[in-house]
């Protein structure tokens, strides 16, 4: 099913990506910040991409875990691949927009601290799966369900952390001539996610096939 | 009951069989009060130490120690095969996971009985003023570390590479324990102690071990068959 | 001994086991009934291992299945776990507690009746009454393998595994085990054992297996000459 909406998400997600900066550009100017603001427009939707394939990864590694079903595991191990690809870019645009706003690279922000967090425990997922050697999938299945698990523990106690603190908003409320571009940004992203996802999870299964392959050989 | 029994079971002979060597009591213990020590060389300015670097300093001795002696621990298992031994039994697998639980959560208990002293002493920071809160801080926070490193430390043990992928894995899941510890000791430890904010970190750590124990219990199994 | 999942044979169904592109077993089949004393031959690296491991369900096949009497490890895992003993080549041994200690937790792990006395009947056979309350970490490894014997037959087990049982071993502790192993067939166990040892076995089994890069190559009752059998089924392929 993945196969068959890549190519249309492709071209979709390419077709929005390439009208956004129109979109962006359209829309008018926060009153504080100025041009910078606008780096939420593709910040705040990878953030959402990077959280729903934090799920994605979480819910497909129980499927993995309790079903056993090998598919399971290759949707597991791309979504969490595509949580630290998103997750890079919520971590590079945040700071950008930090920089401006509050004059410092990172500011231990709550939200942008959750994120950290919450992509670290990816990044851990990759490296198990990576140098864990034989079985690993099965235990990177455990510590994405964990991970998953975790994600409000983190967001509540970071929250609490922070709010001793002098705290800053992070998004500020959008103004209608936002919205749309915002949601353009957003749809533009899911599709792109989806894209990346059904590519991958080909890409595992075709190295799968060729598991399969050699061990076929000594038949 | 079964449960019971076998993870009393377990608990007995780790405990017994700690009790004969001490060597992961006391080389964890060690090193616990050497992290404090080196930290203090980071956080003491002038004989006085920063604010709040008491709490921290604790904590992070405890995730330290506590990663040390899961490590060695399990290693011990695997070295001779042990763990198989159980596997192998008509045991029910989650509790044997509540047995090795447990007797981790004792050698930690064990450590803190030296730390909370030592930093207590050398930041001038008065940990026991208030005790009960305090020990039921320790007591939560110290389950929510051990209940997630007892597991990731088991489905380690067959793995490659294992010792440096359990502090990997185990750190970031466990940054909401080292926080809720840590500042809810420094609510503690503040002149005017906020024990509201204190009660509501204990809160968030009871729900914390209970998720994550009940996570565990649900988990052993699939990721200890092979 | 409770009955429940008891089963008189044991019936290995085209099982295969891969760990990753390694293949260990291809399309085993076999069966093994009470009161047979088989013995799973080959050489290095050709699956006996893996096969006991499967056996003992420590591991999970891949393909194929294997059946205990009427049940599987799917439908009555902790029950059948009760009627199996494995001694295998690390031996399962707590070094820092003594014999005793060591028997004790196992009986009571496997929760076998009238552990004490159990116990010390172990000891008794093991030889060992003497030396009990010393640490295993002080025993020969001829000490040790006999204790991990009797770990193995502690809650009297329907199928006994033994992954090559004879190494390190002294003459008498040899004939002394391949006679406990007779007995326990004759008493009515399956006795499965994996070995190098052609001529201690040799008037021990009733069956010999030959595996050799995971397959099953020769399955023959009682071969006359087991040395020869060997060298003839290695050279000659699968069947």
């Amino acid at each position: 099913m993945l196969n068959r909406l890549f190519m249309p998400l492709l071209v979709t997600g390419g077709l929005l990506f390439a009208s956004a900066p129109f979109m962006i550009a359209r829309a008018p100017y926060e009153s504080t910040m100025g041009l910078i603001q606008k780096v939420f427009y593709f910040h705040v939707p990878s953030a959402m991409v990077m959280f729903a394939s934090a799920f994605v990864c979480g819910i497909a590694s129980a499927m993995f875990l309790f079903g056993k079903r090998r598919g399971s595991d290759m949707v597991a191990a791309a979504a969490a691949e595509l949580t630290v690809v998103f997750g890079v870019i919520v971590l590079v645009t945040g700071p950008i927009w930090a920089r401006k706003a509050w004059g410092v690279w990172w500011q231990w922000d709550a939200r942008l601290t959750s994120s950290l967090i919450l992509w670290m425990i990816f990044v851990a997922y990759l490296l198990l799966r990576r140098f864990g050697g034989y079985g690993s999938e099965k235990l990177a299945a455990g510590v994405a369900l964990f991970g998953m698990a975790n994600v409000p523990f983190v967001y509540w106690s970071v929250n609490v952390w922070r709010t001793l603190h002098p705290k800053t908003t992070v998004v500020p409320s959008l103004g209608p001539g936002m919205r749309d571009a915002f949601w353009w940004c957003v749809v533009a992203f899911v599709a792109l996610y989806v894209a990346l996802l059904a590519a991958r999870v080909r890409l595992e299964r075709g190295r799968l096939s060729l598991e399969e392959l050699y061990l076929a050989l000594d038949e | 009951m079964a449960f019971a029994r076998v993870a009393w079971l377990i608990m007995r002979k780790d405990l017994t069989v700690e009790a004969r060597s001490r060597d992961i009591l006391y080389t964890t213990a060690f090193f616990a009060a050497s992290c404090v020590l080196v930290f203090a060389f980071a956080f003491v300015r002038d004989g006085r130490a920063l604010d709040d670097a008491a709490a921290g300093i604790l904590w992070i001795a405890i995730a330290f120690a506590g990663t040390l002696g899961l490590g060695r621990g399990f290693e011990r298992e695997r070295s001779n095969e042990t763990l198989r031994a159980l596997l192998l039994a008509p045991a029910p697998r989650p509790a044997i996971y509540v047995g090795k639980l447990l007797s981790i959560v004792a050698l930690l208990a064990a450590i803190e009985c030296v730390l909370v002293p030592l930093v207590s002493l050398m930041f001038q920071a008065p940990l026991l003023r208030h005790p009960v809160l305090m020990l039921a801080l320790l007591a939560s926070g110290t389950v929510g570390f051990a209940a997630v490193g007892t597991l990731f430390a088991a489905m380690l043990t067959g793995a490659r590479t294992r010792d440096v992928l359990l502090p990997v894995l185990l750190y970031p899941i466990t940054i909401p324990v080292i926080i809720a510890g840590v500042r809810g000791t420094a609510a503690l430890l503040q002149v005017d102690a906020d024990l509201d904010m204190a009660r509501a970190w204990i809160g968030m750590l009871v729900f914390f071990d209970t998720v994550f124990i009940t996570l565990a219990l649900w988990t052993f199994e699939p990721l200890m068959t092979d | 001994m409770p009955s429940g999942s008891d089963f008189k044979f044991v019936r290995v169904a085209d099982v295969s086991r891969h760990f990753g592109r390694r293949r260990a077993l291809a399309h085993v089949n076999a069966e093994f009934h009470v009161g047979e004393v088989v013995g799973l031959l080959g050489p290095n690296g050709a699956g006996k291992s893996t096969l006991l491991g499967l056996l003992a369900m420590l591991l999970t096949p891949s393909l194929g299945e294997i059946r205990y009497g009427q049940t599987t490890p799917a439908t009555a895992g902790p029950d059948l776990r009760r009627r199996l003993g494995l001694l295998a080549h690390d031996l399962y041994l707590y070094p820092e507690l003594t014999a005793a200690e060591n028997l004790e937790f196992f009986a009571r792990l496997y929760d076998v009746p009238d552990a004490s006395a159990c116990v010390a009947r172990a000891l008794d056979r093991s030889g060992l009454t003497e030396r009990a309350h010393e640490a295993v970490l002080g025993y020969s490894r001829g000490m040790r393998q006999r204790l991990a014997l009797e770990r193995t037959l502690l809650h009297g087990p329907r199928l006994v595994l033994l992954d090559e049982p004879f190494t390190g071993l002294d003459d008498a502790s040899v004939r002394s085990l391949v006679s406990r192993l007779r007995e326990l067939a004759d008493a009515g166990a399956i006795v499965i054992l994996a070995t190098h040892d052609l001529d201690v076995v040799s008037e021990l089994l009733d069956r010999a297996i030959l595996i050799s890069a995971g397959r099953v190559v020769a399955d023959d009752r009682r071969p006359a000459d087991l040395r020869g059998w060997y060298r003839h089924a290695v050279a000659g392929g699968p069947h």
